[in-house]
């Protein structure tokens, strides 16, 4: 059984899981898990790993201007925001 | 008008004469309509689309219409869609307005296309079942108790239920080409970097891939052709050109230049439970069109899951990080501090495969767990890649199935993810090397369809496309319809 540190992965994600939520997902994990360690059967000394199907590169353009930024029209989709700043709850007192 | 249409056939009516975009169009939303029952749409764009098809029209009287004029078709809703929401199945951007079109949307639309609406999906691509959408399931039409498969199947079943010519969708890890097999339509997903991934919300960005859903893969040729190309705003689609895809929408799609050489893999044969026989009379089929077959291996396609479950489950838990109910997306009420703002806006906006993706990539991630699990997945990724251009050293093209067995009951893999990703096993290698594939219907199990998975080399579209095409010419299985959708 693998050891899953569950707090710890749902601090690391930003996740909040019930108790029925925490008890699934071991459950889940340890299985998913297992099924992922058949990967060690498999020698793999000496090869380089693939990041990318194509091997690209990240391409580089010139540096010039191309697109202007309409914050107006882009922070339609905001839940908040005023003066073009985004609005959160205010959390801290 | 017979709902079945193929674009080719519709683009001929539309150029003749014979119909115009409107009566097309509101003759596939009264469909749409009327088989909401399947639930393979989220948002329907009934205005969108008239307003799109009258212009369409007018495009034709006055001589500027091109073969995708007027034709409806629907996008998967992971595509963004100025002013149309656009949801990727979840509660988390179920109110989410893009303020700009995905490449593919924009390409698709200057080239005349009609929207006809959104299709359902499991939420953020995850899934095999299309049982994860926040939207709630997609029917298959062969068997409305049965899954159509999934992440898109909202698409496929709406393309095999006549309700559009076609449709657009994106393949991760088999999201286009397994939906396609269990609807009895075919599915191409391109190269990796063939088309654009620019407004397509991310899931896998190493992995995603998207395509195209439809009856024929003359259909699917000649989308691709009008969705392909460079991108200066993808910064990973590939710069790659070819004449033959820039000229087909003139031309057609022909028939391979030589008669293919095509590999058996015995990795996908051996202990194959369903599906062997008809996929050996599809092979009689090609052998008499003059391809020839051999059996080649691919060793390590056992390694194909656990690895795409690694690379895939990574990556999206570091895209869906974006998801902080800040900026956009759900945000939950009262939030307490800023840490309970992330977390309840990502717990009750994000749903159970969702949250175990994330979980499983974060753990993969993490420190102490990365190499024996993100850096061995990847060097398995090369051994699987590398399995594939040794066969394509021998042949043109690989066959094997699509699924390991047709679509399966709603609910009956629900309750176990590794089972439920097992169904991934013919799909995912080819996912994790970045080659092009398209499945094809070719044959019927117990009344359900049964696809065949054609594999090309990296940009090997061309003979891909062009070799389905063949078959589908001497065939008859992509021209089967599901009882209880003809035209009443």
């Amino acid at each position: 059984m693998a050891d899953i540190d569950l707090a710890h992965l749902c601090q690391l994600a930003q996740l909040a899981l019930s108790d029925a939520e925490q008890h699934a997902a071991r459950a889940d994990l340890a299985r998913i898990i297992a099924m992922v360690d058949q990967m060690q059967s498999v020698a793999t000394d000496g090869v380089e790993p693939l990041a990318h199907p194509l091997d690209g590169r990240q391409r580089l353009r010139p540096d010039v201007v191309t697109e202007a930024v309409d914050r107006a029209r882009f922070q339609r989709i905001a839940p908040a925001t005023e003066d073009g700043l985004y609005l959160v709850p205010r959390v801290v007192e | 008008m017979d709902p079945f249409s193929s674009v080719t056939e519709l683009s001929r009516a539309l150029a003749n004469g014979a119909l115009s975009s409107v009566e097309v169009t509101r003759y596939y939303l009264d469909r749409i309509h009327a088989h909401e029952a399947l639930n393979s749409f989220i948002t329907v764009t009934e205005e969108l689309a008239l307003s799109q098809a009258r212009a369409a029209d007018a495009a034709r009287r006055d001589g500027s219409a091109g073969p995708l004029s007027g034709i409806p078709l629907a996008h998967k809703d992971i595509f963004c869609t100025d002013g149309v929401i656009t949801s990727c199945g979840s509660r988390m951007l179920e109110n989410f307005v893009a303020p700009y079109d995905a490449t593919v949307v924009a390409r698709l639309r200057a080239a005349g296309t009609v929207l006809l609406g959104k299709t359902n999906m499991d939420e953020f691509a995850m899934g095999s079942s299309n049982e994860n959408s926040h939207f709630g399931p997609v029917g298959n039409p062969w068997d409305s108790t049965r899954v159509p498969g999934g992440s898109s199947g909202g698409s496929a079943a709406a393309v095999a239920a006549g309700l559009t010519p076609i449709a657009t969708g994106t393949d991760t890890g088999g999201s286009i080409r397994q939906p396609a097999a269990f609807c009895g339509i075919s599915g191409l997903k391109p190269t990796y970097g063939r088309v654009s991934r620019y407004g397509m919300v991310a899931f896998a960005s190493s992995l995603d891939q998207g395509g195209v859903l439809g009856r024929s893969a003359a259909d699917l040729a000649l989308l691709l052709a009008h969705m392909a190309g460079f991108d200066p705003s993808d910064s990973t689609a590939s710069e790659h050109t070819d004449a033959w895809l820039a000229e087909l929408p003139a031309r057609g799609l022909g028939t391979p230049e030589r008669a293919p050489v095509i590999g058996l893999p015995r990795e996908y044969f051996d202990g194959l439970r369903v599906g062997g026989r008809e996929i050996d009379a599809a092979r009689a089929v090609l052998e008499r069109a003059g391809c020839r077959f051999r059996e080649i291996s691919l060793p390590h396609t056992a390694m194909a899951i656990p690895a795409y479950y690694i690379i895939a489950g990574a990556e999206a838990s570091t895209n869906l990080s974006r998801y902080d109910g800040v900026r956009f997306g759900y945000r939950c009420p009262d939030p307490q501090s800023l840490d309970d703002l992330y977390r309840r806006s990502r717990s009750t906006g994000f749903g159970a495969e969702v949250k175990r993706r994330i979980l499983t990539g974060t753990y993969a991630l993490s420190v102490g767990y990365f190499d024996a699990y993100y850096l061995k997945a990847q060097k398995l990724r090369r051994l699987i890649q590398q399995d594939f251009l040794s066969a394509f050293e021998q042949v043109d093209l690989i066959l094997t199935p699509t699924t390991p067995d047709v679509a399966f009951p709603r609910g009956a893999l629900s309750d176990d993810p590794v089972a439920m990703y097992q169904q991934d096993i013919f799909t995912t290698p080819v996912s994790l090397a970045g080659l092009p594939a398209m499945s094809v219907p070719c044959g019927l199990v117990d009344g359900l369809p049964l696809g065949m998975q054609l594999i090309g080399p990296h940009f090997g579209e061309r003979v891909l496309c062009e070799t389905a095409e063949l078959f589908q010419r001497e065939s008859d299985w992509h021209q089967r319809r599901p009882e209880g959708f003809a035209d009443d």
